[in-house]
This record gives structure tokens, sequence and C-alpha cells, in this order.
């Protein structure tokens, strides 16, 4: 079965994409598979300038799922680009760089050189606090985050996806503007703010107090998300949330996703990408589907 | 490191709240002072848990474990010919090629179990091994350290037997060319500080709050005076210099 799908003439061998953090380069996973099955891998959150992370816990797992507040530990995208991306350019997939940033500057500046670098899309996380609006994330209000895609867009000549913040105050006003702002496909959800205490410390679990909750807690409303987005823009949208299953992918699909992102379920079983995609062909055979494009958004 | 479904072969007792688990190793590599991630569950639980090899036998691996919450629940509950999903070898252990001499071991709690490895990889690199094993109130593990070591010394908070007190206050350093230690933090820190007084070399094995145990996600990143560093792939063994000044 042909699983292969382009999103903004990008060629997919299939539409699973190894979520980024989650993931790291993917040296690591290569080492239990090759990699280079997988449609594409969305790199480890980078920066302008390297990030040490966040201090105290930060992973955590909760009832289907866990948070995390790693705070983008990451070498940097001179790093990235001097090393990281030969790395990555073994695997036979497509390369999606990750980026985040705390300022305008930065977000700028980081995309001007990854769009330089031999990247095949740069993606665009705007769930990252703005330091200069007293920590409150880029991808919160539609305005703040429309104004940082259209000045990254001005610099970016390789396809961008902006990967959005379930925590925006309206979803679809949120994918609308950035659509509108130039992005060339939207990836959602990032994490959802969420909070754990540690009742015998009477203490929050992480020292920034909020943290990400990711995994099947989410999918349901991811998948919502993703539904009343696709609705909505008519630039493609990758599927993320939970995804841990060739159903969850259907799923997605139907709800109108060209591909999706697997993050989580990656720790509950490290070879989830490639099983999934040997059962995805198995059920799209049992379902009677020739092609994802049969049902992509029928619903 | 693999990723593959194993056997219980038994799963034992050993105290109110500590077990061994024995599976099947099937192909799986084995150092000491690495670990495996385990799980013997499909969603109810979102992640593995890391258990150090307490015992590597040629076609056997063993793990010591306390049950603390509800993985180690659920994997208290194995019996034998139930199957598990094992992760590993996983990280970096303990520099056995590179010391040699008289070595000393220093554990404490659930940090014993993995030192018995390494007892036993010392003592077939020749090396001259003292275990210094610190217990709270019950005594496990102590025979299986025996046939590796020259001399097992113990020490317990509360009990009949052996000298009541912590661990430290047995070791003498000086009388060491290396000295390798795993248990509480504030156990470490003691060991590491001692032995820098007296110029010993020291590792430690640190414990972090895991996600995928491979090096990916960055979850389990410490702080070194060489930069983060990842606890499941760089670690968990460090050079104690590096963790605590
Ligand atoms: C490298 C390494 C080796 C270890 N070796 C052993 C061993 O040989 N024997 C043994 O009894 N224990 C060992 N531990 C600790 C063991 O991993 C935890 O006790 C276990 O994960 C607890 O799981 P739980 O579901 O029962 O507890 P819960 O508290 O319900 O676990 C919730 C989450 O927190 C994590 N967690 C809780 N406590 C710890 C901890 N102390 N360290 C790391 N993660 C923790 C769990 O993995 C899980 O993700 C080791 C830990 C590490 C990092
Ligand atoms: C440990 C961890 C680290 C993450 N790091 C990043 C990151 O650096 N950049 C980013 O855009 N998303 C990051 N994410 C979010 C995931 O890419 C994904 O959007 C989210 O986890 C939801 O998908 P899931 O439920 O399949 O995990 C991270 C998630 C986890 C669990
Ligand atoms: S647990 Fe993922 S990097 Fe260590």
């Amino acid at each position: 079965m042909n699983l292969q799908t382009t999103i903004c003439n990008i060629k997919f061998k299939n539409p699973i994409i190894a979520a980024s953090g989650t993931f790291g380069f993917g040296e690591e996973f290569n080492k239990l598979y090759d990699v280079s099955c997988l449609g594409g891998i969305s790199s480890k959150g980078l920066t302008l300038h390297p990030k040490e992370g966040n201090e105290g816990i930060r992973v955590y797992e909760t009832p289907s799922g866990m948070m995390n507040s790693v705070g983008l530990q990451n070498p940097g995208i001179e790093a990235f680009i001097k090393e990281g991306i030969a790395n990555m350019r073994k695997f036979d997939t497509v390369l999606i760089a990750n980026m985040g940033g705390h300022s305008m500057e930065d977000y700028v500046t980081g995309a001007k050189m990854l769009s330089d670098a031999d990247i095949d899309m740069l993606e665009l996380n705007i769930s990252c606090p703005n330091v200069k609006s007293g920590g409150m994330a880029f991808g919160l209000k539609a305005d703040v985050a429309s104004e940082v895609v259209r000045a990254v867009r001005e610099v970016c000549h390789k396809p961008l996806i902006v990967k959005l913040s379930p925590n925006a105050e309206n979803i679809v006003d949120m994918a609308k503007a950035c659509e509108a702002a130039g992005a060339d496909a939207l990836s959602l959800v990032n994490t959802f703010q969420a909070m754990a205490i540690d009742i015998h410390k009477r203490k929050a679990v992480f020292n920034n107090v909020y943290a990400g909750l990711s995994g099947a807690a989410i999918k349901p409303i991811a998948l919502r998300m993703v539904h009343s987005v696709c609705k909505a823009v008519n630039v493609p949208v990758i599927g993320i949330g939970g995804i841990a299953t060739a159903q969850d992918v259907l799923e997605f699909t139907m709800a109108g996703a060209a591909a999706v992102q697997i993050g989580t379920a990656n720790f509950s079983n490290p070879l989830i990408c490639k099983d999934i995609l040997s059962d995805l062909e198995q059920l799209c055979q049992r379902e009677n589907i020739h092609s994802l494009d049969e049902i992509r958004g029928i619903i | 490191m693999n990723y593959f479904e194993s056997n219980v072969i038994s799963n034992k007792q050993l105290t109110d709240d500590i077990f061994v688990l024995e599976v099947e190793r099937k192909d799986a590599t084995a150092a000491a002072g690495q670990f495996f991630m385990l799980k013997c569950w499909d969603n109810e639980l979102t992640l593995m848990r890391p258990i150090s090899i307490f015992k590597a036998e040629a076609d056997t691996l063993h793990f010591m474990y306390r049950v603390i919450g509800k993985g180690t629940q659920r994997l208290s509950q194995l019996h034998k010919g139930d199957k598990l999903q094992l992760l590993g070898a996983l990280g970096t252990g303990y520099p056995i090629q590179q010391v040699h001499g008289r070595i000393a071991l220093v554990g404490g709690g659930l940090g014993i179990p993995p030192l018995c490895q390494t007892a036993k990889e010392l003592a077939a690199h020749g090396a001259e091994v003292v275990a210094h094993i610190g217990y709270r109130d019950k005594l496990f593990a102590l025979e299986d350290f025996k046939p590796y070591c020259k001399d097992v010394l113990f020490s317990i908070e509360k009990g009949e037997i052996g000298y009541h007190g912590f661990v430290t206050d047995l070791l003498k350093p000086e009388q060491f060319d290396a000295v390798f230690t795993c248990g509480p933090e504030i156990m470490m820190r003691k060991v590491a500080a001692m032995c820098a007084e007296k110029g010993v070399a020291c590792w430690c094995s640190m414990e972090n709050r895991m996600a995928c145990g491979i090096g990916a996600c960055l979850g389990c990143s410490i702080k070194t005076t060489e930069g983060m560093k990842r606890c499941c792939k760089d670690g968990p063994v460090f050079r104690a210099e590096t963790l605590f000044q």
C-alpha cells in the first residue's frame, strides 16, 4: 500500500513523523531500528543559544500520560548546523528542524540561520515563554503569534510549519492567524499546561510549578482541535497528541490531518513508530482503505 | 542495547518489600552498573521503569527491586512464565577495566544490588574487592557478595546484629586504589568527600527520573562540572568530582 504523502511539496514516505523533544536527533532510536523507515523526524527543540534546561524533576508520569519540564535543553542552532544536521542526514527521512525562542529577535535570527542550512522544513514552536512579556507564551494570543510568524516568514525560505499550543485562547483563531501570517503548514498540539503536587513535600513537583502534559490522556482533545483547525484552514495540518496506535493515525487522518507526529508513545515502546507503520498497512487493508487520501478529512 | 520480550524464571520475595526477579537474558549485553528499562504492562502505565543489573549470568538476568509505587508493585506480581519487556543494557557503568588493586564498594539501600554484579566483574578482572554495605533495618544480598569479595563489612541503622551506624563509618578510603559507590545521594556525597580528602578515585551511580532511558529525551539530565549529562546514557556512573564539589 502506498502511504506516501506530500506536505508543502516535500515528499514523506509515510505520514509517521517522530515528535520534537521525544526523539533527540534520531541517533539513539536508530540504534534500535532503522529510523529511515519514518516519514520524518522533528529535531529536539533548538534555540539560538545553547540551553541547559530546567532544574529539578523534568519528567513525571501521570495517569495515561506524562508531564515534562525539560526546558528546551539543546546545543544551540550553531552547533546543530555544524554537527547535528550531518548526523541527521545519515537517515533517509524528512529533516524537520524544530525551533523555539524567548524573544522576537531570537526567533528571527535562528530562523534565518536554519533556513540557510541543509534542513527540509522548519517547525516553529511558539509555546515558549516570551521573556519580554513576563514569560507569557507567544502561542496564547493570536496577534502575538502572528507577529512572530510574519517576522520568521520573511527570513525563512524553507517550508514553514507553525506548531500550535493547545493553551491558545482560541485554537481556531490562532490557526487562522498563523495561516494568514504566512505559515505553510500547521502542527498541533504541543503539550497542555498542567500541574502536579507532591503532598509529602507540600510542594509542586516541578520547579516551574506548571509543566506540559502529553500522552494518551490528551488524545481526544488533540483530535478535536485538529478536526476544528482542519475545517478552518487551507494549509496542511500535522496531527499530534497521544498517538500510539495505527487506529489513532486513521482517526487523525479522518479528522483531516496530512500526517501525524508520535511523541510520548516512543517512551512506552521504543519501537512504536515502526510498529505503527506495519500495523497501519494491515489496518488499512482490513478497513478496505487503499490510500489515506480516501479518508482524509471525511469527518 | 535491545528492546525485547523475555520470560520470567522466578520472582522471589526477600523482605516485606524487596524482590528478586530472574528473567531469560536472550542476547542482551550487560555490564556492571548498567540498567534496563522494564515493563510488564500495556497501557496502564506510560513509562518503563529503570532497574539495575543485580546479577548477569550466561542465560539469565537478575534484578533486585523495592516495591515503592505502581510499577514496582506490578513487577512484584509477576510469576514464572509471565512475559515482560526489557530495554537494555543501558547506560555507562563502572570502569572495571580502568581500575586495579584494592577496590572498595560502598552501597546503601537499593544501591546495594548493582554493586553485586560490580564485585563479580572486578573479581574476574583480578581486583581485590572489599564491600561496605549499609542497611536500614533488614539484611539482604549479603551472601551474594561473599564469593567475589575479600571482605564484606556491613552496618545496620536499626537491627540486632552488626555495626550500628552509617556505612561510611566503616570505610577507610586510603586503603584502596578506587572506590565505587551507589545509594542515597547523601551517602555518596559523604563517600566522595572522604575519597577526595585522601586523593582516592571515586565513582558514583546516580538516579533520576527517566522517560526514554536511551539518551533522547533529556528528561534525566544532571548538572556536572562538564555540563549537563544524561543520567541514562552518559551515566548513571560518573566520576565523583564531576558531580559534587
Ligand atoms: C539507573 C537507575 C537504576 C535503578 N536501579 C534500581 C534497582 O536496582 N532496584 C530498585 O529497587 N530501584 C532502582 N531504581 C529506582 C527505580 O527505578 C524506582 O524505584 C522505580 O522506577 C519506581 O517505580 P514505581 O512505579 O514503583 O514508583 P512510582 O513512584 O509510582 O513511579 C512514578 C514514576 O517515577 C519514577 N521514579 C520513582 N522513583 C524513582 C527513583 N528513585 N529513581 C528513578 N525514577 C523513579 C518511576 O520510574 C516512574 O516513572 C533505579 C533507578 C535508576 C534511575
Ligand atoms: C519530554 C518531551 C520533550 C518535548 N520537547 C519539545 C520540544 O523541544 N519542542 C516542541 O515543539 N515540542 C516538544 N514536546 C512536545 C511534543 O513534541 C508533542 O507535541 C507533545 O508531547 C504531544 O504529543 P504526544 O502526546 O504524542 O507526546 C516535548 C514533549 C515531551 C514529552
Ligand atoms: S531518560 Fe531520556 S535522556 Fe535519559
